[in-house]
Parts: C-alpha cells; sequence; structure tokens
C-alpha cells in the first residue's frame, strides 16, 4: 500500500491544511516511510485482544447537577481575531 | 555554591531560617538568567516583576513568623504548555504565539496555594511534538553541558534551565518521554506520575490517553516535595485518579533491601548505544550492592512500542488540534475570503511541519477504511504492550532501563523523522501503559550525561522514589554542574 500525492492531499483536506507546494514530495515519502514500517504490526496475533487506552480503572465520574462559575462573556471575547456585536467575527460561511 | 544551583530542600531551609529572603533568591536566579539565557535560550515568556512581587508577599509572610511550605517563595519554571493566568500561553507555536489564557491549570492552582514564585514559562517543541526542542516556533534551546547539542524535548527548556541554573525547580509535561528523555540529557531528575496520579487540567491537550505533568528538578528530594503539590483527583479531569495522595516525602529511605529489579533485555540490544547500555548495567550493579536483587526479565512487544505510539499519539492529536481553527482565539489568516478557506490557512501559517505532519497522519489512521487496520489493532497491540509490563511486576518491584538509547545529539542533525521516533522506544512503552518512571543522572560518556530509568507499578510513585533516592544518596553523579552551570 502506498501513499500518492493525491492521497496526501485528500488527508489534507480532511485536516483542514493545505500542503504547500513545496512539501508535497516530502511528506508523501514521509507517510510511505512511516506506513510502511506500520506493516510490522500485521505480525502480531490480536485476535480477541480488546483495545484499552486507561490502566487505572475508570469508569464514568459524575458530579451533582448544580450549576458553576463558568467563563465570563468578557473573558471568552479576550483572544478573538475579530469581534463584532459582542460575537466571533468570521468571513462569510454561505455563498 | 551559588544560590541558583541549590536545591529547593536546601533553600526552603535557609528562608525559613532567614539566612536568604525570596527576594533575595528570585534576584539572584534573575542575574543568572541575565547572565547565560541568550547562550541556552530556555524561555519563551519571563515575569520578573510578577515574580518579584509574588516574593516580597511571601517575605512579609516569613516576616510575621507565618509557617511556609517547602515551594513557598522558591522560584520556578513552566513548561509553555502549561495554563497560567497572566502570562501569555503560546505551546510554541505561532498559532498561539500571542494568547492569553483566561484560567489556570490544576497544578497552577495548587502551587498558588503554596504560594510559590513563577520565574516564567519555558521552550518546548511545538505542541510537545518533538524530542529536541526544535520544532519550537520561537527558537532552539541549547544543552548547557554542551551548547552545540540538543537539550533533548518536548520539555527541553525546563530541563535546560534547570541545568543553567536559571530555575530552582519546573513542570514539564511527558506524553510520550518528554519529561524523562530531556532530564536525562541534563543531568537532571525528572519524573513522569502514574496516569490519572496529575489532573491535565490546564495542560494543552496533545494526546490525552497519554499526557502526565511532572516535575523537572536537581534531586529525588525536590522531586518528591514537588509531587506532594501537584498530585491528586480534580473534577475538571475524569481521569484524574480519585485515590489518597501520600506524602511522597516519607518514601525517601535509604533501602533497597529485598526489592526485585527487573532488567528488560529488549533495552540493551540493537538500538541502544553500547555506551549508554553500560552504564546502565553499572547502575543495576549499584543497585545490587545496595542490598536489591537484579534479574532479567522480557517485554516482548517492545519493538511494536515506536510504531504503535506514532500511530495513537498523532490520531489523538489531530483531534485535538482541531480547536485551533482562527475563529475564537489564536492566529488568523485574514486574507482568506471564505470560513473553510480562512481555516485550513490559518492552520497551515499556523502550524509548524512536525505539527502538520502528525495531524495529517492522524487524520489518515483514523479516516475510513483504514481505521481498523491502524488505530484499532495499534490499540489492541498497546492492550499487549500493557500486558508485558504486568506479566513483568509479578515477578519485579520496578524495572530499570536507559532513559534514552543515547545522549544528547548535536543541534540540526537533519534526521528523518522516523530515525528520531525510533530514538522513543525507551520512554514510549511507560506511557502506552499509564505507568510512573523517573529518570535520574548515573553516568557520563565524554562529559555528557546518562540517565537511568526506573519504572513502577501503577500508583507505586513511593517505590521509584525510594529506590532513586537510596541510588542518588549513594552516588554523586546528581551534584555535577553543567558547565555553564555556574559556580560551584
Amino acid at each position: 500500500m502506498s501513499i500518492t500525492a493525491k492521497d496526501v492531499k485528500h488527508i489534507a483536506t480532511l485536516s483542514r491544511l493545505n500542503v504547500p507546494a513545496d512539501e508535497l514530495d516530502k511528506f508523501q515519502e514521509q507517510f510511505n516511510q512511516i506506513l510502511n514500517y506500520a506493516e510490522i504490526l500485521k505480525k502480531v496475533d490480536t485476535t480477541g485482544i480488546e483495545p484499552s487506552p486507561y490502566v487505572l480503572p475508570t469508569s464514568n465520574v459524575f458530579r451533582e447537577d448544580v450549576p458553576q462559575p463558568g467563563v465570563t462573556h468578557e473573558e471568552a471575547m479576550k483572544n478573538a481575531p475579530e469581534e463584532h456585536n459582542g460575537g466571533f467575527k468570521v468571513p462569510r460561511v454561505i455563498e | 555554591m551559588a544560590l541558583y544551583n541549590e536545591t529547593v530542600h536546601e533553600l526552603h531551609e535557609k528562608l525559613t531560617k532567614k539566612e536568604i529572603s525570596s527576594v533575595e533568591l528570585t534576584n539572584a536566579v534573575y542575574d543568572r538568567i541575565d547572565e547565560v539565557e541568550d547562550q541556552v535560550k530556555a524561555y519563551i515568556t519571563l515575569d520578573k516583576e510578577g515574580a518579584l512581587k509574588k516574593a516580597a508577599q511571601v517575605d512579609a509572610r516569613i516576616a510575621a513568623g507565618e509557617a511556609i511550605k517547602p515551594l513557598t517563595g522558591v522560584p520556578g519554571a513552566i513548561k509553555d504548555n502549561i495554563s497560567l493566568k497572566g502570562m501569555r500561553l503560546t505551546c510554541a507555536s505561532k498559532i498561539l504565539e500571542n494568547f492569553q489564557p483566561i484560567y489556570d491549570a490544576h497544578v497552577i492552582e495548587n502551587l498558588r496555594k503554596d504560594d510559590t514564585v513563577f520565574l516564567g514559562k519555558t521552550n518546548m517543541d511545538e505542541f510537545a511534538m518533538g524530542s529536541t526542542t526544535e520544532t519550537s516556533y520561537f527558537q532552539s534551546t541549547s544543552n548547557p553541558w554542551d551548547l552545540s547539542r540538543v537539550p533533548g524535548g518536548s520539555s527541553g527548556g525546563s530541563a535546560a534551565a534547570i541545568a543553567a541554573g536559571e530555575a530552582i525547580w519546573s513542570l514539564g509535561s511527558d506524553t510520550g518521554g518528554s519529561i524523562r528523555q530531556p532530564a536525562s540529557f541534563n543531568g537532571c531528575v525528572g519524573i513522569k506520575p502514574t496516569y490519572g496520579r496529575v489532573s491535565r487540567y490546564g495542560c494543552i491537550a496533545f494526546a490525552s490517553s497519554l499526557d502526565q505533568i511532572g516535575p523537572i528538578v536537581r534531586d529525588v528530594t525536590d522531586a518528591a516535595i514537588v509531587l506532594n503539590t501537584i498530585c491528586g483527583v480534580d473534577a475538571h479531569d475524569s481521569t484524574s485518579a480519585n485515590v489518597p495522595v501520600p506524602d511522597f516525602t516519607k518514601a525517601l529511605k535509604q533501602d533497597v533491601k529485598g526489592m526485585t529489579i527487573g532488567l528488560p533485555k529488549e533495552f540493551f540490544g540493537k538500538g541502544t548505544d553500547p555506551k549508554v547500555a553500560e552504564q546502565i548495567k553499572l547502575t543495576a550493579k549499584k543497585f545490587e550492592e545496595l542490598g536489591a536483587h537484579v534479574v532479567e526479565v522480557s517485554l516482548p512487544h517492545t519493538e511494536y512500542a515506536v510504531i504503535t505510539y506514532y500511530i495513537i499519539a498523532p490520531a489523538e492529536a489531530s483531534a485535538n488540534l482541531g480547536r485551533f481553527d482562527g475563529v475564537r482565539y489564536g492566529y488568523r489568516n485574514m486574507q482568506a475570503q471564505s470560513a473553510p478557506e480562512m481555516m485550513a490557512a490559518t492552520r497551515t501559517e499556523g502550524f509548524g511541519q512536525e505539527v502538520r505532519r502528525r495531524i495529517m497522519l492522524g487524520t489518515y489512521v483514523l479516516s475510513s477504511g483504514y481505521y481498523d487496520a491502524y488505530y484499532n489493532k495499534a490499540m489492541q497491540v498497546r492492550t499487549l504492550i500493557r500486558q508485558d509490563y504486568q506479566k513483568a511486576f509479578e515477578q519485579c518491584d520496578l524495572l530499570l532501563t536507559p532513559t534514552s538509547p543515547v545522549v544528547a545529539y548535536p543541534l540540526d542533525a537533519k534526521m528523518d523523522p522516523l530515525t528520531i521516533y525510533m530514538l522513543d522506544v525507551t520512554t514510549i512503552p511507560v506511557n502506552m501503559a499509564g505507568l510512573p518512571g523517573i529518570s535520574i543522572p548515573c553516568g557520563f560518556i565524554d562529559h555528557m550525561p546518562v540517565g537511568a530509568q526506573l519504572i513502577g507499578k501503577p500508583l507505586g510513585e513511593e517505590t521509584l522514589l525510594r529506590a532513586a533516592y537510596t541510588f542518588e544518596q549513594a552516588t554523586d553523579f546528581h551534584k555535577a554542574v553543567a558547565p555553564l552551570g555556574g559556580k560551584k
């Protein structure tokens, strides 16, 4: 299995990234190098093995449904790149 | 020894006895920063004014006869992916170059209760993705033991600051070795606690199932002191462990008699510098002399650990870094004509190459058609890796390995990504299994420090600290000062 330049562009789109023209070849080569190396995982028999992210026995953690102080509007807007009428302003979304 | 090169516990005693003031100490550290920072470049942001203000408050408390905590008035440095209200938070990225955090991380809340002094925010690999601190948007940090070499990473700034006398204690974060490896490269002590020991609230997420905050300091006692303050359950992090936090300084006993220490054979062969392997074997011998029982063990899935990590961590990162879209905070491309264009341009210009590479790799392994072959498979292999460690711990109390298969290498070595990733083999499995690991100084190769990694059972920090302390008290490696480490 090999990643093509077209694949790299497709992955970039899914990632909300552009691929600068001068990086396309390098990224393609590096992805192939890493994914070829990942082939060694095929040697491992994982039949019936459960995926498990955590080492400590964790289950759902609940708290009382009581309102807690949150972030103020002013603080939430503090780092806004562009603001309009107290909201985040973005370029046009719909044509 | 100069004040700026002393340990937290030594300085705490001097503050308590009123031999020094916190203002005097804080000024001594800033003088040192003025002296060497242009060579080391450990910091992204400094806050001398805020630090001196806090130090003066502490001095007033001491003068009034109030009891103080071990970290009270002792200045420390914080890795710049940990949120500290009042100082910008950059993650060493252009995308957060001017970001002002609006809340404190849980660890910072705890440290503030101790009235500690914050010197500034330290340099790191961008979003903690790297092993050299060279992926920082701002600068590369130099290793105070040899300025032409890397300090390791991703917490390279925190470790270099300790080695250069630019901080008394520091915090790092560790997703695949980012506390332990720089600690080893800089002759420091660094501990990654058990996953869940420390709340991750306010530590900008890289790979949420692996990230953990911990100290980089000058000796094992200081590690115990910082752990005492930062550990504990937190309602803001549902993965933080709801278990009692012991007084870790009580674990500092010189006694390893009857302890069984396992040497996993997989970390002493191919891929490990034979000189490093030799130093770790000498460390094992020392433990034997001190009364421990050393046995060889095997962790058969070790060869799969690196690639498993480089599937899981980028997958989690690709999701976590989705929030950086230029809408609510951070850098924004102002030329784009539509929102989707703006987001893609913002992310492409705002993230460095390594971060973009990992986001794309992570997106790929999670994408439809590849999820089972890569991500799900890796999560299953992760279980097998964890089971290897569980089996080894049926026989052993601790495991001993090199912290890194190599000592610090030259800056700008231009290695391809996979070659650099392979050097994380010694530290990565510890994160995958969620175990506590500590790096302690154990020798030198051509004047560069070597670190030994001790790995413990889940929540086994006390055993880890006791063994590390016993070794440290029987050796002098932790007392060595870097050539840029200043006057003895």
